[in-house]
C-alpha cells in the first residue's frame, strides 16, 4: 500500500501548477486613461551579434503587441563618434535599447559605449545577477545587484604620454559622482526591499581616491538606517564572490571594480548571456545586456547565428517596466524563464546547441 | 516506503496551505529620485472608515513606504465637501478614502458621488478574484468590473431626445469603453463583456453598446461580447469563469460589482479604485458606501483587507511596485493561513489583530 501511495503522491505533486503561470494574473493594477499609448524607443543594433539579439527583441515585442515602437539607428564601433542624430533621438525618447558596440583595442578611438554614457550623463550601470530557475550553476542562492559608477574613475579616458615610454593614466574620483552613485544605490535598495548595500573599494592603497568614494557612501548610509551598510576590499570581494556569494545583496562600486565584479557575479549566476541590466541617468535610460555589454561575440557565433538573446530579452523586460508597462514585462519574463527552465532551447553558452531564432520562437510560443 | 510518502505528504500540505506564497522577484531599474515620498490625501470617513484607514496607515508605516497622508475630516451628513479637500486632491492627484455614509432620503446628495463628479473620476474599477485559502462556493473567479461613474441614472430620460443629452451620454460611454479596452490591453486580459438592457432601454443602452462596439474594432485581439443584465446576474452565479473584464453603465455596474465581489469572497476583501484623466481615488472595491453596522464599529472587527489591497493598488499607481508586492503578499499570506480573519470571513478577530498579522508577515 505504501508503494501505491508514493506513486499517487508523486502524481499529485507533479500536477501542481507551474510557479510561473500564477504570476500574470495575480496583481491588480489600475492604469490611468491613456497609459496604453505606444512609446517610442531608440534602437541601436550595434556590431557583431548586436543586430541578431536586437532583432530577437523586436520579434518578441511584436508578438506581444507591446505598445512600443523602435527608431533604429546604425552605429558601428569603429565610427569616430556617436552620430548627432542618435543622441538627439535618445534625448527625445528618453529610453534606448542597444546591442553591443565593439571597442577596438588601442588605435586611439575612444569607446562609443562610454561616449554615449558620458554625453547623456548616464551615471549608474545596474546588473542583476540572479540564479535562473532550471539553469544549473556551481553557486546557489545568488541574487546580487551590482551598481557601478559609469562616468569617471579609471575609465575617464584621460591618458597621456609624459615622455616616450612613460604613460600616465588618470583615475578621477569626485565627491559629486560618488555621492550620486551612492544615493542611487541606497535608493534602489530602499525601493526594492533590499537589506544590505556593500561598497567595494581599494582604499588601503588608493587612500585618497577610493577614500573619497567610501566617505560619500558612508554619508548616504546615514540617511537609510533600515539598510545595512558594509565595505569590502576588492580583492577579498572577488574571493568572497566565488566562495560565498549569498552574503552579497546590493553592491556599489566605482567604475573599474564594477566592471570586474559585475562580470564575476554574472558568471557565477549563469553567465553573461542571461543577466539583464541597464544604465540610467537623471533623465535617460539605456538598456543593454547586463554585464560585458561591449562583448559583441566572435565571428563564428555571428555566422552560425547562435548568440544568446536571453540577456537582452530580460533587459527589454526591465525596459518595459521602466516605461510603465508592468504586465507586458511580466509576460515576457515569465515566457523567457519558462523556456530556460524547460531546458530544450538553449544556446551554446548555456550548454545547448540552438540558434538564436529557435530560442526566440520558443519564447514567443511560451507567451500567454 | 511509508517514510517517503510522509515527506511527500508534508510537501503537498505546505503547498496546499499556501505557506509558500513568495514575494515576486522582478528586476526594476528606478530613475534617480524615484524614492521621494509622495503625499496622498486621506479621508477616513464614517462608521468603520476611520478603523480601516488607520489599518492602512499602520501598515504603510511598518513598511516605511515613501507615502505620507494628509487627512481630512469628511462625514456623510455634511452638506458639501469641506474647504481645502478638493485642492488637496488636485495637488496630490491621489486619494485614499474610507466610506462616506449616504443618508436615506432627506435631500442630502451623496458625497461619494459628489467627489467623483467634481474630480471627473469617470471609471470605477473592482477586481473580484478568489483569494488563495478563502473558500467560496465559486472557483476560478477573476473578474474586473469597470463601471461608468458619473452619469447613468442622473442623465438620459429615455423619451427626452435632446441633442445635449444624447451627446453627453455618447461622450461618457465612449470614454468608459476606451478605458475598459485599454485596461484589458495593458493587463493581458482576453475578453471584454458589455452589460446592458438595450432590449428595453433601446436608446440609452443602445448608445452605450454602439460606443463599445466602436472601440472594440480598434482592439482586434481582444474578444468582445454583450450580455443583458438579467442574464448576466444569473450567469455570474452559475458560471462566473466565463467573465473577464466587464464594462457597464453606472446602474448595472453597482449591482454587478457587488454580486461579483460576493461570489469571490465578499466585499470585505475586494480591492478597487476610481480613476479619471487626472486623479485617482482608492477605496474599498465594491459597496464603498457601506460603512458597517454599529456593532461592527463598536467591536472594532471591520475587515481591513479590502482597503489594504486597494492601498497596494495605490502604491502601484504611485509607481512603488516593490512595496505594493510586499503588502499584497503579506495580506494574502494572512488570509491563506486562515487563523486571523474577521467576522465576515468566518473568523472572530478584530481589525487590529489582522493588522498585526499583516505587519508580522511583511518581508
Amino acid at each position: 500500500m505504501a508503494r501505491r501511495s508514493v506513486s499517487m503522491l508523486n502524481r499529485l505533486l507533479a500536477n501542481r501548477p507551474s510557479p510561473f503561470t500564477a504570476l500574470s494574473r495575480s496583481i491588480t493594477y489600475m492604469p490611468r486613461p491613456g497609459d496604453g499609448a505606444p512609446r517610442t524607443v531608440t534602437l541601436i543594433p550595434g556590431d557583431g551579434i548586436g543586430p541578431l539579439v536586437t532583432g530577437a527583441v523586436e520579434q518578441v515585442m511584436e508578438a506581444m503587441h507591446a505598445p512600443v515602437h523602435f527608431e533604429r539607428y546604425e552605429v558601428l564601433g569603429h565610427m569616430r563618434k556617436v552620430p548627432e542624430e542618435v543622441i538627439e533621438s535618445v534625448k527625445r525618447n528618453k529610453v534606448c535599447l542597444k546591442g553591443g558596440l565593439a571597442t577596438p583595442v588601442g588605435g586611439g578611438v575612444s569607446s562609443l559605449n562610454m561616449q554615449l554614457r558620458k554625453e547623456l550623463d548616464i551615471f549608474a550601470s545596474l546588473v542583476n545577477c540572479i540564479n535562473v530557475p532550471g539553469l544549473v550553476t556551481r553557486h546557489e542562492n545568488v541574487d546580487i545587484v551590482v551598481i557601478r559608477e559609469n562616468t569617471e574613475g579609471e575609465y575617464s579616458g584621460l591618458e597621456h604620454e609624459v615622455v616616450p615610454g612613460v604613460v600616465e593614466s588618470l583615475k578621477v574620483i569626485t565627491k559629486f559622482c560618488s555621492e550620486r552613485i551612492a544615493r542611487y544605490a541606497f535608493e534602489y535598495a530602499y525601493l526594492n526591499n533590499r537589506k544590505k548595500v556593500t561598497a567595494v573599494h581599494k582604499a588601503n592603497i588608493m587612500k585618497l581616491a577610493d577614500g573619497l568614494f567610501l566617505e560619500s557612501c558612508r554619508e548616504v548610509a546615514k540617511h537609510y538606517p533600515g539598510i545595512t551598510y558594509n565595505e569590502i576590499i576588492v580583492d577579498n570581494c572577488c574571493m568572497q564572490l566565488v566562495a560565498k556569494p549569498e552574503q552579497f545583496d546590493v553592491m556599489v562600486t566605482p567604475n573599474l571594480y564594477g566592471n570586474l565584479v559585475a562580470n564575476t557575479a554574472a558568471g557565477i549566476a549563469g553567465g553573461t548571456g542571461v543577466m539583464p541590466g541597464g544604465n540610467v541617468g537623471a533623465e535617460h535610460a539605456i538598456f543593454e545586456q547586463g554585464a560585458s555589454a561591449g562583448n559583441v561575440g566572435n565571428d563564428k557565433i555571428v555566422e552560425q547565428k547562435k548568440a544568446n538573446p536571453v540577456a537582452l530579452l530580460l533587459s527589454s523586460a526591465m525596459m518595459l517596466r521602466h516605461l510603465r508597462f508592468p504586465t507586458f514585462a511580466d509576460r515576457l519574463e515569465t515566457a523567457v524563464k519558462q523556456v530556460i527552465q524547460e531546458g530544450k532551447y538553449r544556446t551554446k553558452d548555456l550548454g545547448g546547441d540552438c540558434t538564436t531564432q529557435e530560442v526566440v520562437d520558443a519564447v514567443i510560443a511560451a507567451l500567454e | 516506503m511509508s517514510r517517503q510518502s510522509l515527506s511527500l505528504l508534508k510537501n503537498l500540505r505546505s503547498i496546499a496551505t499556501g505557506s509558500k506564497i513568495q514575494t515576486r522577484s522582478v528586476t526594476y531599474m528606478p530613475r534617480p529620485g524615484d524614492g521621494k515620498p509622495r503625499p496622498v490625501t486621506l479621508i477616513p470617513g464614517d462608521g468603520v472608515g476611520p478603523l480601516v484607514t488607520n489599518a492602512v496607515e499602520q501598515v504603510m508605516k511598518a513598511m516605511h513606504a515613501p507615502v505620507y497622508f494628509e487627512p481630512f475630516e469628511v462625514h456623510g451628513d455634511m452638506k458639501s465637501l469641506p474647504e481645502g479637500l478638493l485642492e488637496s486632491i488636485k495637488k496630490n492627484k491621489v486619494c485614499l478614502k474610507g466610506g462616506l455614509k449616504t443618508p436615506v432620503g432627506g435631500g442630502v446628495s451623496s458625497l461619494n458621488v459628489n467627489l467623483r463628479k467634481e474630480l471627473d473620476l469617470y471609471a470605477s474599477l473592482v477586481n473580484c478574484f478568489n483569494l488563495p485559502g478563502l473558500a467560496s462556493r465559486h472557483e476560478n473567479v477573476d473578474i474586473v468590473v469597470i463601471r461608468e461613474n458619473t452619469e447613468g441614472e442622473y442623465a438620459g430620460l429615455e423619451h427626452e431626445v435632446v441633442p445635449g443629452v444624447v451627446e453627453s451620454l455618447k461622450f461618457c460611454s465612449e470614454r468608459i469603453a476606451k478605458y475598459a479596452f485599454e485596461y484589458a490591453y495593458l493587463n493581458n486580459r482576453k475578453k471584454v463583456t458589455a452589460v446592458h438592457k438595450a432590449n428595453i432601454m433601446k436608446l440609452a443602452d443602445g448608445l452605450f453598446l454602439e460606443s463599445c462596439q466602436e472601440v472594440a474594432k480598434k482592439y482586434p485581439s481582444i474578444a468582445y461580447n454583450e450580455i443583458i443584465v438579467d442574464n448576466c446576474c444569473m450567469q455570474l452565479v452559475a458560471r462566473p469563469e466565463q467573465f473577464d473584464v466587464m464594462v457597464t453603465p453606472n446602474l448595472y455596474g453597482n449591482l454587478v460589482a457587488n454580486t461579483a465581489a460576493g461570489i469571490a469572497g465578499g466585499t470585505g476583501v475586494m480591492p478597487g479604485g476610481n480613476v479619471g484623466a487626472e486623479y485617482a481615488v482608492f477605496e474599498q472595491g465594491a459597496s464603498a458606501g457601506n460603512v458597517g453596522k454599529d456593532t461592527t464599529e463598536e467591536q472594532k472587527n471591520a475587515n481591513p483587507v479590502a482597503l489594504l489591497l486597494s492601498s497596494a493598488m495605490m502604491l502601484r499607481h504611485l509607481q512603488f511596485p516593490s512595496f505594493a508586492d510586499r503588502l499584497e503578499t503579506a495580506v494574502k499570506r494572512v488570509i491563506a493561513e486562515g487563523n486571523c480573519r474577521t467576522e465576515d470571513l468566518g473568523g472572530n478577530s478584530t481589525t487590529q489583530e489582522v493588522v498585526d498579522a499583516v505587519i508580522a508577515n511583511l518581508d
